[in-house]
């Protein structure tokens, strides 16, 4: 059954991915300017821009050229940037390692952080604790994180000196090297997408703590502690798989700010540049990455949703 | 004619101390992206510059005083100004070993008229009519008009010299200071010392990373935490920053970099010399000079020629903030009342503020402007100098003969104001070819007076560039033709820590 559901959503999700192609292409066709009007800027003329135009194939029809990247992708050939006509995945090879990095990190310090706050918060509900974790997590998801990397990095850069102000790894990292480079920027992603889950789980659990199984188990006698790890959160899984997944899509294309300010060659960044670049092959394989990394985190989503709950197994 | 041009004692940098060889540092430029390019006649920005400067050589080389000097280029003649005689440098080599031969010289002025190459100097090369190996160590150039400038042009970074045949620019094969070790676009350029550079002695440091970071306040703080020593483009808001401390230095290089107001010439009401010359009066100068770049700017006279050129024309009474004056002149023309949109953007440096200052004294007089702020993004292309009223921003540009041909020509491809002026034409060909220097002198006076008159062009400030470094990097200075030591302090800096 589960092998079926999943072959069926992989085939939905290639058609989504189809779809977005498209979408993505026409909205940054209606971009003012193209690739060469970009790369030429103020000194563009008409005689230029012309033979900018013919090197790059802009001066076919949109629809041919959507139509040619689509018959090379399928292929195996993501083709070659306008911008500087290295191919497509060389560029992404040495920037979606780094992206994936910095979210698997992240990850690993954020969803433990935002589950443990979460079921905190929904044991002791009502309590002097979870008002003030509720505050805390309310807090952090209104504080832009542009303000809490250049907030970081005033403290603990400029001001004491105890971390890089810029992510830089070196080509053959020590363990130290790499906590130094990563710990500002997974503080600041982390303070984003785990005040999310956190709150999402803590609504989640109280959910089925409402539930009458619920208090027949504490009638039992069964201590809370017990209640809550045994019994409700098993049930909540399902909703904050979802939660977690809908904050993690967030940490490759999100990751721009903490891209931008410790200067850290991610992924984001290399889709900004596409954009004001108008490098189109670019620009559409990171619309691609995007789209399938928030498609399979669903789906990864969605299974453990059905597995965790023996009632979805069966259709 | 026959003159030989030649070489001054000046090095063009403020020394101090004696140079010492070692250590690496790194350096932080506005801006990175996958469009960076190893290619020099691609090079769009000064991140761009800086990296062909540090792996590349040109013919010749600015100093300080934006004087060319000779580089690749031992000793240049001319005659007529039209014929120009390079002889090249001996026991120069690429950093592949391969010497520096004229077909190299010659492949690398000519690939600038290819459109492919989609050269930045497509223009200038136009007028290169003949490039050719002359003797075994001698390149002739002939040109399709005089130019006395030739050898200010050479100097650019788009001119820098590649190896013959070259057309794959995925690595930099160069005579510069620095070879290419590592090029990844966006991310970052890593440069190691070339052993064998041509001026002796130099380089100093052994290795130079060079990378991007855009965000303004992220740079500063890069170089305030030690994590890279060197940075350009400050925001004035920032220098008290870098002056708070006793570990880093603040550069300030008075420029010919200017933020103009455009009032177009093919448009009703900007057309009208009286709008012109009440919106020049309606600039108060002093305020944009200390509010908008916290003194960091010189005050403009709506002469694009800036204040220690030797071609500035100091004659010209300084144009002040005049409403009386601007309502007068308005009300005798007939447009007080008027209601017009002016275009900014934070593309052209200060041009936002500078909207909303012009904007208040314009109301005073009765001149209703609306300030329309539009994004960076496709400024160039769609916006500027496509509105009777908006604003422009012009980088240094090495010789007052380019600017006033690529600016101010009524055939220029950039001629802002769309101004058409005949007289202005005449005097930028006469003085092209001008070889007595007084006479080049006084032509370019009348041309900047014609300007400062007519143009629809106003120039309320020359911005001043601002590049901020450790202390402990010394040999570090300005050319005045960008940051960053006019792009070129790969090769003058050495590294005390």
């Amino acid at each position: 059954m589960l092998v079926r559901l999943i072959l069926k959503r992989l085939g939905l999700a290639a058609l989504t991915l189809l779809l977005v192609s498209g979408i993505v292409f026409s909205i940054a066709s209606w971009l003012p300017g193209d690739a060469a009007q970009a790369a030429l800027g103020q000194s563009a003329t008409p005689e230029l821009l012309a033979a900018m135009r013919a090197q790059m194939g802009l001066d076919q029809p949109a629809l041919v050229r959507y139509i040619h990247w689509i018959a090379g992708l399928l292929t195996g050939d993501a083709g070659r940037s306008l911008a500087n006509d290295l191919p497509v995945s060389d560029l992404i090879a040495k920037r979606l390692p780094k992206s994936l990095l910095l979210a698997a990190f992240t990850t690993a310090v954020s969803v433990p952080l935002a589950l443990g706050i979460g079921i905190l918060a929904a044991m002791y509900r009502g309590s002097r604790l979870d008002r003030a974790l509720s505050i805390a997590t309310v807090a952090m998801v209104a504080v832009p994180e542009f303000l809490v990397a250049t907030l970081a990095v005033l403290v603990f850069s400029v001001q004491l000196h105890w971390l890089p102000a810029l992510s830089y790894i070196p080509d053959d990292p020590s363990l130290r090297q790499l906590a130094r480079a990563y710990a500002m920027p997974v503080l600041t992603l982390s303070f984003v997408v785990s005040a999310q889950m956190a709150r999402m789980t803590r609504a989640a659990v109280i959910d089925q703590l409402d539930r009458p199984y619920v208090e027949m188990a504490a009638l039992k006698g069964i201590r809370p502690a017990r209640i809550v790890l045994t019994h409700a959160l098993p049930n909540a899984v399902g909703p904050i798989a979802n939660a977690v997944a809908l904050s993690l899509s967030y940490l490759l294309g999100g990751a721009i700010i903490v891209e931008t300010i410790f200067n850290y060659p991610g992924i984001a960044s290399l889709m900004v540049d596409a954009v004001s670049n108008r490098d189109m092959p670019l620009l559409q394989a990171c619309a691609m990455i995007f789209a399938a990394a928030y498609l399979a985190l669903v789906l990864i989503a969605d299974i453990c949703a059905i597995l965790s709950n023996p009632r979805l197994r069966g259709t | 004619m026959t003159g030989c041009w030649g070489i001054s004692p000046s090095a063009g940098t403020a020394q101090t101390g004696t140079p010492r060889k070692g250590g690496r540092i790194r350096v932080a430029s506005v801006s990175s992206s996958t469009a960076d390019t190893l290619d020099p006649a691609r090079g769009a920005l000064s991140t761009d510059y800086a990296r062909h400067y540090m792996l590349y050589s040109g013919l010749t080389q600015f100093d300080s005083n934006l004087t060319p000097q000779p580089a690749l280029a031992e000793e240049i003649q001319e005659e007529g100004r039209i014929l120009w005689t390079l002889k090249l440098r001996k026991g120069v080599r690429f950093h592949d070993g391969k010497p520096l031969a004229p077909t190299d010289v010659v492949y690398s002025l000519l690939r600038h008229r290819n459109p492919l190459t989609a050269s930045k100097m497509k223009v200038v090369a136009a007028q290169f009519a003949e490039v050719r190996a002359s003797a075994a160590n001698e390149v002739q150039i002939r040109l399709t008009a005089p130019n006395a400038d030739l050898p200010a042009l050479l100097a650019d970074s788009h001119f820098l010299i590649v190896k013959d045949g070259t057309t794959d620019f995925r690595t930099a094969v160069g005579t510069g200071p620095y070879r290419c070790k590592d090029f990844n676009p966006g991310v970052r350029t890593l440069a190691t010392r070339n052993p064998e550079y041509w001026k002796p002695n130099k380089p100093y440091l052994d290795e130079i990373e060079l990378v991007g970071i855009a965000d303004e306040s992220a740079r500063v703080n890069a170089l305030l935490s030690g994590d890279v020593q060197l940075i350009n483009a400050i925001d004035p808001r920032s220098a008290h920053r870098i002056r708070s401390s006793p570990d880093y230095r603040l550069q300030e290089t008075p420029s010919g970099l200017y933020t103009d107001l455009i009032m177009r010439q093919d448009a009703r009401p900007t057309n009208d010399p009286a709008f012109v010359t009440a919106m020049k009066d309606l600039f108060d100068r002093e305020q944009i000079a200390s509010a908008v770049f916290r003194g960091y700017a010189r005050l403009g006279n709506d002469q694009p020629v800036p204040p220690g050129n030797r071609y500035y024309f100091a004659g010209i009474p300084q144009r002040r903030y005049d409403p009386d004056r601007a309502r007068f002149t308005l009300r005798k023309a007939g447009l007080l009342g008027t209601r017009l949109p002016v275009y900014c953007s934070p593309a052209a440096e200060g041009s936002v503020e500078m909207a909303a200052l012009l904007q208040q004294s314009a109301a005073k007089v009765g001149l209703e402007l609306a300030v329309e702020r539009v994004p960076a993004d496709g400024y160039w292309s769609h916006h500027w100098m496509k509105h009777p009223l908006g604003f422009g921003n012009t980088n240094p540009r090495p010789t007052v003969d380019l600017l006033f041909s690529t600016l101010f020509k009524s055939d220029a491809p950039w001629n802002e104001s769309g101004w058409n002026n005949e007289r202005f034409d005449q005097l930028l060909l006469a003085a092209r070819s001008a070889g007595d220097e007084s006479r080049r002198k006084q032509l370019y006076a009348d041309m900047q007076v014609l300007v400062h008159e007519h143009c629809g062009v106003a120039i309320p400030a020359f911005i001043s560039l601002l590049d901020a470094y450790d202390r402990r990097l010394q040999g570090y200075g300005s050319i005045p033709i960008g940051g960053l030591m006019g792009y070129s302090f790969a090769e003058h800096v050495w590294w005390t820590g």
